[in-house]
């Protein structure tokens, strides 16, 4: 399967768990809310350029606005992580090119270690934001502190928990594709 | 010259994102002023395709209690019937639906249409609703949606062709017209953004004798709600020290958990209403500018 299409099925995959499912299961706390979605930029190729990578971000984060009617927040979230994740790849990833010769960030391709990091930073970064935002138009300071806290929380979980039961086939860079 | 191009290549990808950043925090805060968003009229007609698609599944996990609702509903409505009132009582029966217009007849006030809900969110402190039922349909701005047992579920936003959104009751921005069924006190209905099963009525005064479970209903002075609906019933009173108005915290009649069929009502006199209220505002403004 070409990454095109890979990626292309994962977006309405993810948006189809995030819309229907996720945001759909009776609520267990008003604070417990899982939000993974952005998975999707988090699993993107190495190879997609910085530019790209915001105008894919922003695109995953209107479309699901659009479903929520939030028309801007995901988006603008989206558009940090697309931006923040090239600098983390750099930073967690071995500087060895010989060595390294995976497509996509995963758990196998970087290290257990690393990519918890990654997903860590990123999903306190998305949540951060998006619940900046709305804390902005309404609510106190305790519950904007409590609400990154425990979403982070729940979306960390919910990720490493996926990560270990639905291990991704990992594909190698090779000379000839 | 030469250097802002310079420096535009190199700060390449932070421009873009500034511009993206820029762009969405735009649209955020216009479509919580406004209610209105680029593009969400074609996004709306897509993502309202899908949503009845899914819903078509979804239906059928709530097909029992939707059936006990109809059916209790009818159930009030058959008691209604005039043939169960023998003519003695005639006279006493409040048909809220209708406004006398002269002996020839009865003039139409509120026009309900049916809709379906195909989408529905419960877990943030903006939460709308999608129904089936769009401007092609008649629907406009600001009608009032009610469930399909007679409680009410919030009010038309937006709508576009073949889908409209619903700002339900658990939106931290809506407000609607309410009154106590006993007292007929009128306050405002509003939510706090934390539990979706309360709801919070302010500005019911402390003279109002309020006992756990009273009943609130839709206000009579609502332009957009018929009035007499059953919003939901008092849970916990909380006397405000500094008014003299009760904070009640009030359990939804409605359960947002499982809305399918809906009704959307339109008050047919609504422009007249909103026209003379306006109009009298303009006269009372002259004519103190007059005096003055």
């Amino acid at each position: 399967m070409s990454d095109l299409l890979r990626n292309i099925i994962r977006f309405v995959l993810f948006l189809g768990l995030q819309v229907y499912i996720l945001d759909n299961i009776p609520p267990l706390h008003r604070f417990i809310i899982p939000v993974i979605y952005y998975l999707f930029i988090l699993w993107l190729p190495f190879s997609v350029s910085r530019f790209w990578l915001l105008v894919i971000g922003f695109i995953t984060g209107l479309s699901l606005d659009y479903f929520s009617m939030t028309p801007g927040l995901h988006a603008a979230a989206c558009v940090l992580i697309a931006y923040v994740r090239p600098f983390l790849v750099n930073l967690l990833t071995p500087k060895e090119i010989s060595e390294f010769n995976y497509r996509e960030p995963s758990a196998r391709s970087i290290g257990w270690a690393p990519y918890s990091v990654y997903v860590l930073v990123l999903t306190f970064l998305h949540h951060g934001y998006l619940i900046f935002l709305e804390w902005l138009q309404f609510g106190t300071f305790l519950d904007f502190i409590i609400k990154v806290i425990s979403t982070t929380g729940i979306s960390m979980l919910m990720i490493l928990t996926g990560e270990v039961l639905f291990p991704r086939r990992l594909k190698f860079r090779t000379n000839t594709a | 010259m030469r250097n802002i191009f310079l420096f535009i290549r190199r700060y390449y990808t932070f421009i873009s994102f500034l511009a993206l950043q820029v762009v969405a925090l735009s649209m955020l805060f216009r479509y919580n002023k406004y209610h209105r968003a680029f593009f969400l009229g074609k996004a709306n007609e897509i993502t309202g395709y899908i949503n009845s698609k899914y819903d078509k599944v979804d239906d059928y996990f709530h097909l029992k209690e939707e059936n006990l609702r109809v059916h209790r509903m009818n159930d009030s409505l058959i008691n209604l019937l005039r043939n169960n009132f023998s003519v003695a009582d005639t006279g006493s029966i409040v048909v809220t639906d209708s406004m006398r217009y002269d002996t020839s007849g009865m003039k139409q006030r509120y026009l309900w249409r049916e809709a379906k809900v195909v989408n529905n969110s419960l877990l943030e402190q903006k939460n709308y609703i999608q129904i089936n039922r769009g401007s092609r349909q008649g629907i406009k701005d600001n009608m009032a949606v009610i469930n399909s047992d007679g409680s009410i579920v919030g009010q038309v936003v937006n709508v576009s062709d073949n889908f409209s959104q619903v700002m339900s009751l658990l939106h931290v921005q809506s407000r609607v017209n309410a009154m106590m069924m006993k007292s007929r006190n009128s306050g405002t209905i509003e939510w706090d953004g934390k539990n979706p099963l309360f709801l919070t009525l302010r500005g019911i005064p402390k003279s109002d004798l309020i006992a756990i479970g009273d009943t609130v209903v839709t206000s009579i002075y609502s332009f957009n709600f018929p009035p007499g609906w059953r919003i939901g019933t008092v849970k916990e009173k909380v006397d405000d020290k500094s008014t003299n108005f009760y904070i009640l915290k009030i359990k939804t009649a409605a359960n947002f958990q499982n809305l399918q069929q809906v009704f959307v009502i339109e008050n047919l006199q609504k422009n007249e209403q909103e026209k003379l209220d306006k109009d009298t505002h303009k006269k009372v403004d002259e004519i103190n500018k007059r005096k003055q």
